[in-house]
C-alpha cells in the first residue's frame, strides 16, 4: 500500500513538473500557434543557469531559490532573442518553416551548451532545504508540494492575467485574426515578444522545481523533457492554460505508475502511446474543443 | 511506342555518367591512392551512400508529398535490426555473400515498408505539426521497443553482424535506389502527390485517393529507410537503439532541407557532402551540429527551398549546352 | 426537366446541421441530362455548403441524394468523383506550383492504368498512356483557350485563366455532373462573356448536366434553364428565370436583408 501512495506522490511530482513545463508550451502555442521545439531547451538554459548561480548566491549567504531570478531573467532573455533572430523571420512563411527553424533553434542551442559547458552532466546544489514527511507510509518530501503550489499558482495568475488585463485581451485577440488585432491598433511584435518572454521565463521556473528534483544537468535534457510536455500540454488540451497543468499531472501519474507496477522498460512508449491516440480520438485535447477546417 | 528519342539519350547518358564515376572510385580505391587510409574512405564512402538513401526517401515524403517526418531513424532502425537477425539466422548456412546481402536488404526494406504501413494508417490523418510530433512519438516507441526485447541486444549493444556492405556494391544499391525513387516522382504517381502536397481538398475534388496515395508514399519512403538500415547494420556490424534517435531523425531532416525539398540532385549532393563533412572536420566535431543549425536557420531564412530548391541536375542539358543545341521548354522524361 | 431524359442528380430532403445550427434544411433538385441549373441566394445561404454535400466533402445528416439512380451517402469526395461529380471552388483551389498541363492530368489520374512497376521501367505502356494523357489534357485546355500556356506554373496564371483552368481540371475527371461555385467571380465583363461561351461549349461537346452559382445575375438569367434560390438554407423559389425575376420572395431575399459574410 505504501508502493502504490508514493507512487501517487511522485506521479504527482513528476505531473507538476511536467505542468510547469507545459504551461510555457501552451501559452506560446495559444498565442503564436507555434509549437516551440525550443521550449525543452530553454528548461535546459534555465537549468545550467541554475547550476552556476545557485552557488553564487549561497557563497553571498542567500537562499540558493533566489538564483531563479536571474534564471528567469536569463531564459526571457534567450527566448526573446531567439523569437527575434529566428522566428520572426519565418513568421509569415507558413508552419512547416515555423516547425524547422524551432527545431533547428532547439539543435542549436543544446550544441552550444554542448560546446560552452562540455558533455559532462553538471550537478545542481541543493535548492531547497525542506523537510520530508510521512504519509501513509510513503515519504513526501515539501518540496514536492511546493512544485505543485508553484504549477498551480501560475496557472491561476497566467489565467487572470490573460482574462483580465488589457495586455491578456491582446494576447488572445493576435490568434485569433493577426490582421484585424493589428488594424484595432495592437501592436503584434510587443506582443508576441512578451509571450515568448513570459513563457521562457516560465521554464525557468520549471528548471528550478525540475532540478530540485533531478539535480543532473545534461545538454539533451531539454528535447526529451519538452516533448514529454507537449504531450502532456496536447493531452489536456493545447493553447489552454488549465489543460497544461492537468495533462501534466495525468502523465506524470500514468508514467510513475506505469514505471512501478506494469512494465519498468516499457513506461516511455506509454506516454508516446498516449499522445498517439489524444492525437487519433481527441485531438484538441481534454479540456478542448473541436473546430474543423473550411472548404 | 518506345521512349522519345531524345528521352533515350538522356537515359543513356545519366547511366553512362554513373559507370563512369563508378570507374573512377573504383580506380582511386584499388590504386592505393589512399594508401593505408584506404578502407577508412572507403568506409565514409559507404556512409554517404546509405545517408543518400536516408535524404533521398525522406526528400519523398517531406519535399515531394509535403509532410513531415521527424522519426525517419526509426524505419532505418526496423530495417537494420530485421535484416541484422535475418541475416544472423542464415550464419550457418553458406549463402554466396551478394545473395545474402540482396536478401538482406530486402527484407529490412519489407520490414520497415510493414511498419510504416503501420503508422502510416493513423498518422496521415493528422497534419503538421502534429503529424511530426506522432512521428517522434513512433520513433520513440520503436526504439523502447528494441531495448526491451531480447533478439534485438536488450538495451545493449547487438554485435556480431556480417559485414557485407562493401562499397562496390553500395554504390549501385545507393544508385538503383535514386533512380526509382526519381522515376517514381517523374510519373503520374510523382504528380498525384505533389498535388496532394498543393491542396489534397483540390485533389480529393479531382478523384485522388488522398489516404491511399499518403499511405503508399510514406510506405516506400520507409521501405528505402530500411534499406538503407540494412546498409548500416552490415556495415557497421554492431549498433545500439539509441543511435537511431531523435537526433539522427532531425539530422537527416536537416540534410533534406538544406539539400533542396523536393529536388534529388540537392538530397544526393546535400547527403554526400554533409555525410563527408563530419570525417574533414575531425577536428571540429562538436562544431558540426552548431554549425548545421545554423545553416538551417540562414536557409529557412534566405532560401526556404534549400540550396538546390526543386531543381534537378540533368547530364543532357548539359551536354545540350555544351553541343550549342536549343533546348525547348521542359523536358518530359 | 426534359422528358425523356435520365435524372442525373437528385436530391432529396437533403440536409445538414452543424451543432444546432440547420446550414441547409429540405433541399430537394433534380437535374437531367444536359440541363443546366442556377443556384442563387445571398451571401451565406448556404449555396457552397449544397456543392460541399454532393461532391461528399460534408455527409448529410438528414435525406439523401443519387447520381443516376445509385446512393451517394456516405461516399468519400473521391468515389463521389469516380461515379461522376466534379466541382470547382469558390476560392480558387489550385496546385499552384504544378504546370497548367499537370493541373489537368492529376485529375486524369483515375483513369491512368500504368502501374507503379510500369512507371519505374519506362514500359512502352508508360510512353503510350502519358502521351494520352498530355493529348487529353491538351484538347481540354483547348477549350478553355489556355493550349498556349501548358507549360506555365498554374501560380503564374492571371486570375481568370485560373478559373478557367480549374474547369479545365474538372472536366478532366469525366464527369456527368459539373458544380461551378462562382466562376464568373472577379471577372470583367469580356471575360464572362468568354465564361458563357466556354459553359456552352462544355454543354455541346459533352452532354453534361451543370449545377451554377452565381452572383452575376446578367450570367445566370442568360444562361440557365432553372433557377432555385436559397436563403438561411432554405429553398424559397425554383423555377425559370423569368419566374425567378419576379418572383418577390426572391426580390425580398436579396435586397430586404443585410448581406452576411459567407465563411466558406
Amino acid at each position: 500500500m505504501s508502493i502504490f501512495i508514493q507512487s501517487i506522490v511522485n506521479g504527482l511530482n513528476q505531473g507538476a513538473i511536467y505542468a510547469l513545463i507545459a504551461l510555457g508550451y501552451t501559452m506560446v502555442y495559444g498565442i503564436l500557434r507555434m509549437i516551440n521545439f525550443a521550449h525543452g531547451d530553454f528548461i535546459m538554459v534555465g537549468a545550467y543557469t541554475m547550476f552556476y548561480t545557485a552557488p553564487l548566491m549561497v557563497s553571498y549567504g542567500m537562499p540558493p531559490w533566489l538564483a531563479v531570478f536571474l534564471a528567469v531573467v536569463v531564459c526571457a532573455a534567450v527566448g526573446v532573442l531567439v523569437e527575434r533572430i529566428a522566428y520572426k523571420p519565418v513568421r509569415n512563411s507558413g508552419p512547416m518553416s515555423a516547425l524547422i527553424t524551432a527545431l533547428a533553434m532547439s539543435l542549436f542551442l543544446e550544441n552550444l551548451a554542448m560546446v560552452l559547458f562540455g558533455g559532462n552532466p553538471k550537478t545542481v546544489v541543493k535548492i531547497f532545504d525542506l523537510p520530508m514527511i510521512e504519509l501513509f507510509g510513503a515519504k513526501l518530501q515539501m518540496k514536492y508540494l511546493l512544485t505543485l503550489g508553484i504549477g498551480l499558482g501560475i496557472m491561476v495568475a497566467l489565467t487572470l492575467f490573460v482574462r483580465m488585463t488589457k495586455l491578456g485581451k491582446a494576447m488572445r485577440a493576435v490568434p485569433q485574426d493577426r490582421q484585424a488585432a493589428t488594424i484595432v491598433g495592437i501592436n503584434v511584435n510587443r506582443i508576441i515578444t512578451i509571450t515568448f518572454a513570459i513563457g521562457s521565463g516560465l521554464a525557468a521556473v520549471a528548471a528550478m522545481m525540475y532540478t530540485s528534483t533531478y539535480p543532473r544537468c545534461t545538454t539533451d535534457m531539454g528535447s526529451m523533457m519538452g516533448i514529454k510536455a507537449f504531450i502532456a500540454a496536447v493531452l489536456g488540451g493545447i493553447g489552454i492554460i488549465p489543460g497544461a497543468m492537468l495533462g501534466g499531472i495525468i502523465v506524470g501519474l500514468i508514467e510513475i505508475l506505469v514505471k512501478v507496477y506494469v512494465a519498468p522498460g516499457w513506461y516511455e512508449a506509454i506516454t508516446y502511446g498516449i499522445l498517439i491516440v489524444v492525437l487519433l480520438i481527441k485531438p484538441s485535447g481534454i479540456l478542448g474543443k473541436n473546430t474543423g477546417e473550411k472548404v | 511506342m518506345r521512349m522519345p528519342k531524345k528521352i533515350k539519350r538522356n537515359y543513356i547518358l545519366n547511366f553512362v555518367g554513373t559507370v563512369l564515376l563508378f570507374l573512377c572510385l573504383f580506380l582511386v580505391f584499388e590504386a592505393n591512392v589512399f594508401g593505408s587510409r584506404t578502407e577508412y574512405f572507403k568506409g565514409i564512402a559507404t556512409t554517404a551512400c546509405y545517408t543518400i538513401i536516408m535524404v533521398a526517401s525522406l526528400n519523398l515524403l517531406v519535399g515531394i508529398m509535403g509532410e513531415f517526418s521527424l522519426g525517419h531513424a526509426g524505419f532505418m532502425s526496423v530495417g537494420a535490426y530485421a535484416s541484422a537477425i535475418f541475416t544472423n539466422a542464415l550464419a550457418e548456412k553458406s549463402v554466396p555473400s551478394f545473395v545474402l546481402f540482396l536478401l538482406a536488404l530486402i527484407v529490412g526494406g519489407l520490414a520497415a515498408a510493414a511498419t510504416g504501413v503501420l503508422v502510416g494508417i493513423p498518422t496521415l490523418k493528422l497534419r503538421g505539426d502534429y503529424l511530426a510530433i506522432v512521428t517522434v512519438a513512433f520513433a520513440e516507441i520503436i526504439r523502447v521497443a528494441f531495448t526491451n526485447f531480447q533478439i534485438t541486444g536488450g538495451g545493449r549493444v547487438m554485435a556480431g553482424i556480417e559485414k557485407l556492405s562493401n562499397f562496390y556494391w553500395v554504390f549501385w544499391v545507393m544508385v538503383a535506389c535514386v533512380t526509382v525513387m526519381y522515376l517514381f516522382i517523374r510519373s503520374r504517381f510523382g504528380r498525384t502527390v505533389r498535388a496532394i502536397r498543393e491542396d489534397y481538398i483540390a485533389a480529393e475534388a479531382s478523384g485522388v485517393n488522398v489516404t491511399f496515395y499518403k499511405v503508399v508514399t510514406f510506405t516506400v519512403s520507409a521501405f528505402f529507410a530500411g534499406i538503407a538500415g540494412a546498409i548500416y547494420a552490415h556495415y557497421m556490424t554492431a549498433m545500439i537503439p539509441t543511435s537511431f534517435n531523435f537526433m539522427y531523425s532531425a539530422e537527416f531532416l536537416t540534410e533534406v532541407i538544406i539539400g533542396g525539398t523536393g529536388s534529388m540532385t540537392g538530397s544526393v549532393i546535400g547527403a554526400a557532402f554533409l555525410s563527408a563533412l563530419p570525417e574533414a572536420m575531425r577536428t571540429f566535431a562538436k562544431y558540426r551540429m552548431l554549425g548545421y543549425s545554423v545553416v538551417l536557420v540562414l536557409i529557412m531564412i534566405f532560401r526556404p527551398g534549400g540550396v538546390f530548391g526543386t531543381w534537378e541536375f540533368s547530364l543532357g542539358r548539359v551536354i545540350d549546352r555544351i553541343t550549342g543545341k536549343s533546348k525547348e521548354g521542359r523536358s518530359q522524361s | 426537366m426534359k422528358r425523356g431524359q435520365e435524372t442525373v442528380l437528385k436530391a432529396s430532403h437533403l440536409g445538414i446541421s452543424f451543432g444546432g445550427l440547420k446550414a441547409v434544411d429540405d433541399f430537394n433538385l433534380e437535374i437531367g441530362e444536359s440541363e443546366l441549373v442556377g443556384l442563387i441566394g445571398p451571401n451565406g445561404a448556404g449555396k457552397t455548403t449544397v456543392f460541399n454535400l454532393l461532391t461528399g466533402v460534408y455527409q448529410p445528416t438528414e435525406g439523401a441524394f443519387y447520381l443516376c439512380g445509385e446512393k451517394m451517402n456516405g461516399k468519400k469526395p473521391h468515389q463521389v468523383v469516380a461515379a461522376g461529380v466534379a466541382r470547382t471552388f469558390q476560392n480558387i483551389r489550385l496546385f499552384k506550383k504544378l504546370t497548367v498541363l499537370e493541373n489537368v492530368e492529376v485529375a486524369m489520374n483515375r483513369a491512368a492504368k500504368y502501374s507503379p512497376l510500369a512507371a519505374i521501367f519506362r514500359t512502352p505502356r508508360y510512353w503510350v498512356e502519358e502521351k494520352e494523357m498530355a493529348s487529353r489534357a491538351m484538347e481540354l485546355l483547348t477549350i478553355v483557350h489556355l493550349e498556349n500556356k501548358a507549360s506555365y506554373i498554374a501560380e503564374n496564371l492571371p486570375y481568370g485563366e485560373q478559373r478557367r483552368l480549374e474547369i479545365a481540371r474538372a472536366l478532366a475527371t469525366g464527369m456527368k455532373l459539373l458544380l461551378l461555385d462562382e466562376p464568373a467571380a472577379g471577372m470583367n465583363p469580356t471575360e464572362t462573356a468568354q465564361l458563357l461561351d466556354i459553359i456552352n461549349d462544355i454543354r455541346d461537346r459533352f452532354q453534361i448536366s451543370v449545377l451554377l452559382i452565381e452572383h452575376d445575375m446578367s450570367l445566370v438569367m442568360k444562361i440557365c434553364e432553372r433557377i432555385q434560390v436559397i436563403d438561411y438554407g432554405v429553398t424559397i423559389a425554383n423555377g425559370t428565370p423569368e419566374e425567378i425575376a419576379n418572383n418577390p420572395k426572391v426580390i425580398e431575399a436579396y435586397l430586404g436583408k443585410d448581406d452576411e459574410e459567407e465563411a466558406v
